[in-house]
């Protein structure tokens, strides 16, 4: 769990530990057997693109949830990112999406707001943003943007790999910077944090701007995908992001979460809506299925904390 | 005597730990039980298991008067008024709703078995802690407990709220309540108790009569003879280390001047409420203060930040382990590291956790520590900062009696090595026994500086004292 963690972990202990990847490993089977073609490379490869978006995306919600916050304007922010980098430059996107980032960190700081007001607020304002500066229109993307949602060679696609590349970071920023330990301080107790010498509000500010620049990354990396940045997209992923971070084991109280919890409940959420599409059944009904495993998960990792 | 709880050889397992080993315990009618035991005992292991929320693997428990516990953490809902509290789940209701005229005419007969004198309707938040507890023990002689249980009750309360809390107590045993009564203060123990169950290990190591010393009490409990309750070792002191001059915040403190030099501690007493935690949280810039100064080591220190506070050589432990001390989701290592993030390493955490005796691994969960051990981690957390100056705000509450001693131990310790400490504490004999000079302070004011030696008679003294504004 830490730098300073001295027993080693074995597999058997990571499974106990992590009810999630259990899950996942079972969804997985049971998908399989009931349609053999979900283990085709092919098919396996759509998988991991398909979660790379909102993996990327829960990288940064792991951030803020893990600070004990919650940030509800990912989606909004991907979508004005992707926006600006297709009516300007990629990495202006970037920058566009830490800002709103920073935003949202100096209402929860310093304006004192709750997390769940000011990220609804920065919800509506990036996704009004968006609107305005499309015209209402889809948007092409540059080459830069369309190549971050191409494949590198035949079966390496650039998104599964920027996942991997955001998970490494992740975990990196989580457990070996003193920002990550902090993250850990705050959510746990905040005043504890305060009391030994922690600038909370100073750390808030960059906890949210981190989340707004993996959103913005999110962003770019979907509208790659597709070609275009559209005025409605990512419409609702913040609330996929948070179902990630939360089937990974985070609490929403704040002062737990890791990096591996949040890839593993991104790739259940992507398994499962690319099994049930494979199973045919109705879109409607997947949206009920998703949202029974969803809390199936929640009420399985309960469980297991008592 | 008609005994209303027999309980026989109760076992309690948790995982591969005994909390309980074969326990007895006997619970009369009209007679103060005192269970007695180091945090980690058994004792609220024994507690849960008689008020049913643990169930014993082994053992007999026999009786059927019905139990009332009065814990620690409140079971109050603050943004109730008290006499909805005190009829909380049994509401007088009349045509279906509550009825409000019942509520307020039995509320005051309720108040008055515990000699509370609060308006029924004002709300709970508003109340002191003091206050609340008693509404609780109201609210459980209404249900008619023949068996009270109080955990802790007086860890919380002043010396004038003990006095009136013992004095119901023995008020309850003539009415032919059985009480059991939790706390570590042995001189409450040696007023009130007409046995003493004895716990360790989750073994009960004997049953003493009322009349039982604090040697002896202390002995049976942490297993060993403890040479000495207050080991202070004091030295010669060096240059000032801590200077707070003319401190003021309005309403709260008033021209406070506190000095404390190197290798002193220097005892703060006071009744709760006189604003000795407000002046140390200033102090250490957690709150601001409208006048004064705080200097460490000949250092102003810029209002209200603590980064600058802790760079120059200002260290808190506040008083409040849980809420304000610890980060309880992490380990017990991510909590003595805290404070020091920037350079961290594994080793230096292994050798402050052995060096302070802690009893638990690095990266076990800090929330499973006992509170004597939860405390030596915050304390830990500061000495790997290594403070010039180190406010200890209550630092031995809830803790344990041997726990209690490695702490006086480790202010020994620091002040050997040149540092200063100011001891906050309500704890009478300790402040006194653990400190150089003891400031009194009274309604936000300093009333008075003590010598080494000090009476408690000559701190209550001042600390009761009208101070006119």
């Amino acid at each position: 769990m830490t730098t300073i963690n001295s027993s080693r972990r074995t597999p058997q202990k990571m499974m106990a530990e992590n009810g999630a990847l259990a899950g996942l490993l079972v969804l997985a089977v049971a998908i399989a057997i009931m349609q053999p073609a979900f283990l085709s490379a092919q098919n396996l490869l759509n998988v991991g693109v398909q979660a790379a978006v909102i993996a990327i995306m829960a990288f940064g919600m792991t951030f803020v949830v893990v600070a004990g916050g919650i940030d509800l304007s990912v989606g909004s922010i991907a979508a004005l990112a992707a926006m600006v980098g297709a009516l300007t430059a990629g990495p202006v996107g970037l920058v566009v999406g830490a800002l709103c980032g920073l935003v949202n960190g100096a209402l929860i700081s310093y304006g004192k707001l709750p997390p769940f007001i000011a990220t609804l607020a920065m919800l509506s304002v990036a996704r009004g943003l968006t609107l305005v500066f499309s015209g209402g229109q889809p948007h092409e993307t540059d080459a830069l943007v369309t190549f971050l949602g191409s494949n590198l060679a035949p079966s390496l696609p650039l998104p599964l790999l920027l996942m991997l590349a955001f998970f490494g970071v992740t975990g990196l920023i989580l457990t070996r910077t003193n920002l990550g330990r902090r993250m850990y301080a705050i959510g746990g107790n905040e005043e504890a944090a305060k009391l030994s010498g922690i600038d909370v509000r100073k750390q808030k500010l960059w906890i949210y701007a981190l989340s707004g620049l993996f959103a913005a990354a999110a962003g770019l990396v979907l509208a790659g995908r597709l070609g275009s940045a559209g005025p409605q997209a990512a419409v609702g992923y913040e609330l996929d992001a948070i179902a990630a971070v939360v089937i990974g084991g985070a609490s929403l109280s704040g002062g737990v979460g890791r990096a591996t919890g949040t890839l593993v409940g991104a790739l259940v959420l992507a398994v499962l809506r690319n099994g049930l599409n494979l199973l045919q059944v109705p879109p409607f009904w997947q949206q009920v299925v998703i949202g029974a495993v969803i809390a199936l998960a929640a009420l399985l990792d309960s469980l297991r904390r008592r | 005597m008609k005994t209303l709880i027999t309980a026989r050889g109760i076992t309690k397992q948790f995982g591969t730990t005994r909390a309980l080993d074969g326990v007895d315990l006997d619970i009369n009618a009209g007679e103060v039980h005192v269970l007695l035991g180091e945090n980690g005992a058994g004792k609220s292991t024994l507690v849960k298991v008689l008020a049913g929320i643990h169930s014993h693997d082994e053992g007999t428990i026999e009786g059927k008067a019905s139990l009332a516990v009065i814990h620690q953490e409140l079971a109050l809902v603050p943004e109730l008024s008290v006499a909805e509290n005190l009829f909380l789940n049994r509401l007088p209701k009349k045509f279906g709703f509550v009825d409000r005229a019942e509520m307020r005419r039995r509320a005051p007969k309720l108040l008055e078995r515990v000699g509370l004198n609060v308006d029924p309707n004002a709300k709970v938040k508003d109340l002191g802690i003091a206050q609340q507890q008693m509404i609780e023990i109201a609210r459980a002689l209404d249900k008619n407990a023949g068996v009270l249980i109080l955990d802790e009750p007086t860890a919380v309360l002043t010396d004038t709220e003990t006095d009136r809390l013992l004095e119901i107590m023995a008020q309850l045993r003539e009415n032919g309540v059985g009480l059991v009564f939790i706390t570590h203060h042995l001189d409450e123990i040696q007023r009130i108790a007409d046995r003493i169950t004895v716990l360790r290990d989750g073994r009960s190591v004997g049953v003493l009569g009322p009349k039982a010393t604090t040697q002896h009490m202390i002995e049976l409990m942490v297993g060993r003879p403890i040479e000495e309750q207050y080991p202070r070792a004091r030295k010669r002191p060096g240059q000032p280390l801590l200077r707070i001059s003319n401190f003021t915040r309005r309403g709260v403190f008033r021209d406070i001047n506190i000095e404390v030099r190197a290798g002193e501690v220097v005892g703060v007493a006071g009744l709760v409420g006189a604003g000795r935690t407000e002046v140390a949280r200033a102090a250490f810039g957690v709150d601001d203060y409208d006048y004064g100064t705080v200097e460490v080591d000949g250092k102003p220190l810029p209002r209200n930040n603590v980064q600058a506070a802790i760079k120059a050589g200002l260290g808190l432990v506040p008083e409040d382990r849980k809420g304000q001390g610890l980060v309880l989701t992490a380990s017990v290592g991510q909590n003595l590291e805290l404070a020091t993030l920037a350079n961290r390493d594994s080793k230096r955490l292994t050798d402050i956790a052995g060096k302070l005796r802690i009893k638990g691994r690095v990266d076990q969960p800090v929330k499973e520590l006992s509170g004597g051990n939860q405390q030596k981690v915050v304390i830990g957390k500061w000495l790997l900062a290594d403070p010039k100056v180190l406010i200890l705000d209550e630092p031995t509450r809830g803790v344990d009696v041997g726990a209690k001693v490695e702490i006086y131990e480790l202010i020994n310790r620091m002040t050997a090595q040149g540092r200063a400490v100011l001891l906050v504490s309500s704890d009478l004999p300790e402040v006194i026994g653990m400190s150089d000079r003891v400031v009194v302070m009274a309604h936000g004011r300093v009333a008075g500086e003590l010598p080494k030696g000090a009476t408690q008679d000559q701190v209550m003294a001042l600390a009761v004292q009208e101070i006119s504004a």
